[in-house]
C-alpha cells in the first residue's frame, strides 16, 4: 500500500511538474486539413465566447483575389488603401449579408497555387501582370471550433484561391446592457483592420502573425443589444487567420455577450 | 557664433546638471533618510537643520532639528516622527565619548502649530576611550513592528540595540550587540525574510577626494551576523558594493531607504563632492534595485537617445506610420566570398519625415528595427521642477520636436511641438527589478493622474493604465541607441 502511495505521488507530482500537462490537455498533431475541423456550420440563433472570450461566430466571405507576393508591403497606407474601398454593398453597415447570399465583382486573376512549386520570392522580382476577372463570391456562417478563426483553411476547403487574398468577416456582439470600457483586441496573420459600429477600432499592419492580443483598440462601449464587428484581413504568401476577442480594463475577457449573424 | 556656441554649452550643462542630481540648494552632509509630512518632503544634516522639498527635486534649507551634533536619522512610528541624532560630532584623533539621543515631533513643517521636539532622550553611548564610537543613529522598523538602530564609526564597531517603539527609549533590558567593524553611518533595512546592514567604507569628509562608499551585508537575524556576498562577515569588514562614485560625483555616504510603493524604492545618501556644484556636499537621491537579493543604485535617466522597450513583448515603442524599406534588402543566399564588404547605412530621419503626417500621429508597439520613428530622445525639463529622486522628461522623436503626450480617455498620442505642457511631461522611475515606469504628468479629464503609466494594453497598443508592478504591461526597458 505504501509503494502504491508512494508510486502515486511521484506520478502526480511530475505530472505537475510537466508544463504540456498542468495548465491544459496536450495537444497532439493532425495533419488532416477538413473544413470541419477548424469551423462548422451555424445551427443555433445565439453563440457564447469561448473560455477566454473569443469570438467564434462569424459571417465569412469568400477570398477576394488580390495577389500580393510578399506582405511586407502591408504598411498602414497600403491596407486603408486596400480596405477603404468598396468590395460588396452594406459593407461596414449596420444590416449583415445573409447566409448563402452571393456577391459579384471584378478581381485580379491569379492561376491556382502549384503547391509542388518553392516558396515565393516576394524580393528582387519584377510582379507579374494579373488581368481581371469576374466573380461570384458567397457568404458563409461559421462557428470556429479554435480560438483562431482558421481563414486558410475556409479558403483551401471552399476556393481555389489562398494566397494573395482579402478576407471579410462580419458577427455582431449582443450585450444585455452597456459595457464600457473595453477594447477589440485581435491578433491577424497577415494585416487586418476591423470595426465596431461603423467606426475604425483597430489596425494590424505591416507583415503580422496571429498573436492573442497582438493590437488592441482605445476604450470603447459596446452597447446594450447589437453591435456589429466588421473584419478585414489581406494576406500574400503563408497562413492566414485571426484572433478576436474584447477585454476589459484588467485585460481579461468580456463573456457577458452573446454571438449571431444577423 | 562663439557665444551661440557658448550658450548651447551652458544649456546643455544645465540639462546634465539637472538630469544627475537634486536642484535648488541641496547642501548637506549626513542626511537623514527622507521623510515625507503633509506633502513635502524633509530630510536632517550633521549641524543641524535640513532641507525640504516640496516635490523632491527642488531643494532649500529650511527643516528644523535643535540639539546639533552628527549624523541624524528619521523614521515615521504611527502618526509622529522619531528624530535621532548624536550629540557629539566623533572624531578619530580625539576621544570617542559619545550620546545617541531621540526625541518626537508631530510634524517635520516648521511652521506648523503642532511642531514641537519632545526632550531628547539618550538610547545608547559609548566612553572616551572604547571600541566604539557611538554616533550615526540609523533607525529600523521590521515587519514584526521591532525598532532597532545601529550606531558607530570607524573607531571601532558599529553596534545595534533594540528601541522600544512607544517610547522611542532603549527597550527595556537590551544590551548593545556588535554587527560590524570600522564603518560609519549604518543603517539597516528588511527585504524578503532578510536584515540588511548598510554601512559606508572609505575616506569621509575630504571633498573630491573622499573615497566614501556604501556597502551591505544581509542576515537572516536582526542581530546578525551580517555576511557579504562572498561569505564575510561585516564584523571581519566585509561589504558588498551598493553605491561608490560617478564621473562628476565622489564620496557616497549616508544611506537611507523610501519604500514610495511595491517596486518603486529610493535611497538617499550624500556626495561629498559634487562637482557640478561647486564640489560641495549634496544631498543625492537613486532608484534601489534588487539583484539576487542585494540592493544597488539604480540610474536616473540622462538627457541621450533612446529606444523605448516593452516588458510585454519586447516591442520598441514608435510612431504609427508607414514603415518604409531601408537600404540593405535581401542579398539572395548565395555566399559570394570575394564580394567587397561595405558598410551600409542605417535608414535616415529626412529619408522618411517627409512621408509622416504633420498633425497628431498615433503611437503603437513594434519590431525594433532602429528605425527613425523608433528613436526617441528623453531630456530633462529643467524649468519643471520634477518629483522624489528626478525631473520631470520631455520625449521626442529624435531630431525633432514631435512629443509623446497623454490625451483625454486615458490614451497617448504624439505632438508636433513639444509645448512644455503637463500632459507632455513625464516621470521616469527606475523600478526594483531595473526595468522603468513611465508615467505622465497630466492627463487632461483626469483628476488623478498619480497611478497611470504607459502601459502595454496588448503587444503592439500601448496605452495609459494603472502601475502594478507584478504586471509587465507597466514596465518598460530604457536601452541607450
Amino acid at each position: 500500500m505504501k509503494t502504491i502511495f508512494k508510486t502515486l505521488s511521484v506520478a502526480i507530482g511530475l505530472a505537475l511538474l510537466m508544463p504540456g500537462i498542468s495548465g491544459r490537455a496536450q495537444v497532439y498533431a493532425d495533419s488532416s486539413t477538413q473544413l470541419d475541423k477548424y469551423l462548422v456550420p451555424v445551427t443555433t440563433p445565439t453563440a457564447a465566447p469561448d473560455a477566454q472570450g473569443f469570438l467564434g461566430r462569424w459571417l465569412l466571405l469568400e477570398p477576394i483575389s488580390k495577389p500580393n507576393r510578399s506582405n511586407t508591403v502591408f504598411v498602414d497606407s497600403y491596407i486603408r488603401e486596400v480596405f477603404g474601398k468598396e468590395y460588396f454593398k452594406g459593407q461596414l453597415g449596420d444590416v449583415l449579408p445573409k447566409d448563402g447570399a452571393k456577391v459579384k465583382m471584378t478581381v485580379e486573376y491569379q492561376p491556382p497555387v502549384n503547391l509542388q512549386g518553392g516558396r515565393p520570392m516576394g524580393f528582387g522580382m519584377e510582379p507579374p501582370k494579373y488581368e481581371e476577372k469576374k466573380v461570384t463570391l458567397k457568404w458563409h456562417a461559421y462557428d470556429s471550433k479554435m480560438p483562431n478563426v482558421k481563414l486558410f483553411r475556409f479558403a483551401t476547403n471552399v476556393t481555389e484561391d489562398r494566397y494573395g487574398v482579402i478576407f471579410w468577416a462580419v458577427t455582431v456582439v449582443n450585450c444585455e446592457e452597456d459595457i464600457p470600457n473595453v477594447r477589440l483586441a485581435v491578433g491577424s496573420n497577415s494585416a487586418s483592420m476591423w470595426w465596431v459600429n461603423g467606426e475604425e477600432a483597430v489596425i494590424l499592419s505591416g507583415d503580422r502573425r496571429r498573436v492573442m492580443d497582438d493590437c488592441a483598440s482605445q476604450r470603447l462601449t459596446l452597447k446594450k443589444g447589437r453591435n456589429v464587428i466588421w473584419g478585414a484581413v489581406i494576406n500574400g504568401p503563408g497562413m492566414s487567420d485571426f484572433c478576436c476577442r474584447f477585454i476589459d480594463e484588467a485585460g481579461k475577457p468580456v463573456k457577458n455577450i452573446t454571438l449571431s449573424v444577423q | 557664433m562663439k557665444t551661440r556656441n557658448i550658450l548651447l554649452a551652458g544649456v546643455v550643462a544645465l540639462f546634465s546638471l539637472s538630469a544627475a542630481a537634486q536642484v535648488g540648494a541641496p547642501y548637506i552632509h549626513d542626511p537623514s533618510t527622507i521623510m515625507e509630512c503633509d506633502g513635502k518632503y524633509y530630510t536632517f544634516g550633521t549641524g543641524g537643520g535640513g532641507l525640504i522639498s516640496a516635490d523632491g527635486w527642488v531643494w532649500e534649507s529650511g527643516a528644523v532639528r535643535p540639539g546639533g551634533g552628527a549624523a541624524p536619522d528619521a523614521i515615521k512610528i504611527g502618526d509622529r516622527y522619531l528624530v535621532g541624532y548624536s550629540a557629539t560630532g566623533g572624531g578619530l584623533g580625539g576621544g570617542h565619548a559619545g550620546r545617541i539621543l531621540t526625541m518626537w515631533n508631530k510634524t517635520l513643517d516648521p511652521n506648523s502649530p503642532d511642531f514641537a521636539y519632545s526632550d531628547p532622550i539618550e538610547v545608547a553611548h559609548s566612553e572616551v576611550d572604547e571600541d566604539c564610537d557611538a554616533i550615526d543613529i540609523g533607525f529600523l522598523m521590521d515587519p514584526n513592528g521591532r525598532l532597532f538602530c545601529t550606531f558607530g564609526t570607524y573607531f571601532g564597531n558599529i553596534r545595534m540595540v533594540e528601541l522600544d517603539p512607544a517610547t522611542g527609549a532603549r527597550k527595556e533590558g537590551a544590551k548593545d550587540i556588535d554587527v560590524a567593524i570600522d564603518c560609519e553611518a549604518s543603517s539597516m533595512m528588511y527585504q524578503d525574510g532578510w536584515y540588511y546592514l548598510l554601512g559606508t567604507h572609505g575616506t569621509c569628509c575630504d571633498g573630491a577626494n573622499s573615497t566614501y562608499n556604501i556597502i551591505v551585508g544581509r542576515s537572516r537575524s536582526p542581530f546578525g551576523p551580517f555576511l557579504d556576498n562572498v561569505g564575510r562577515d561585516m564584523l571581519q569588514g566585509g561589504g558588498k558594493m551598493v553605491v561608490a562614485a560617478e564621473e562628476r560625483r565622489f564620496g557616497a555616504g549616508h544611506f537611507g531607504r523610501i519604500v514610495l510603493e511595491p517596486g518603486v524604492e529610493k535611497m538617499s545618501f550624500h556626495w561629498e563632492a559634487d562637482l557640478d556644484l561647486s564640489g560641495r556636499s549634496t544631498l543625492a537621491i537613486r532608484p534601489i534595485i534588487w539583484k539576487n537579493g542585494w540592493p544597488e543604485a539604480g540610474e536616473i535617466i540622462q538627457d541621450g537617445d533612446y529606444k523605448i522597450l516593452s516588458r510585454r513583448r519586447g516591442y520598441a515603442l514608435e510612431l504609427a506610420v508607414d514603415f518604409v524599406r531601408a537600404a540593405g534588402g535581401m542579398r539572395g543566399f548565395g555566399r559570394q566570398a570575394n564580394e567587397t564588404v561595405v558598410k551600409v547605412e542605417n535608414q535616415k530621419l529626412e529619408e522618411v519625415i517627409g512621408g509622416w503626417p504633420e498633425g497628431e500621429i498615433a503611437v503603437r508597439a513594434n519590431d525594433y528595427m532602429a528605425r527613425p520613428h523608433q528613436a526617441w530622445t528623453i531630456e530633462a525639463v529643467p524649468e519643471a521642477g520634477g518629483y522624489l529622486g528626478g525631473p520631470w522628461y520631455k520625449i521626442v522623436i529624435q531630431g525633432t520636436n514631435r512629443a509623446l503626450a497623454a490625451v483625454e480617455g486615458h490614451e497617448l498620442t504624439t505632438v508636433p511641438e513639444f509645448t512644455g505642457a503637463d500632459e507632455q511631461l513625464w516621470r521616469i522611475d527606475q523600478l526594483t527589478d531595473g526595468t522603468f515606469r513611465i508615467a505622465p504628468k497630466a492627463i487632461p479629464g483626469c483628476h488623478h493622474p498619480q497611478k497611470w503609466c504607459l502601459y502595454s494594453v496588448a503587444d503592439s497598443t500601448p496605452t495609459l493604465g494603472k502601475f502594478d508592478f507584478n504586471n509587465d504591461n507597466a514596465k518598460w526597458d530604457i536601452k541607450a541607441r
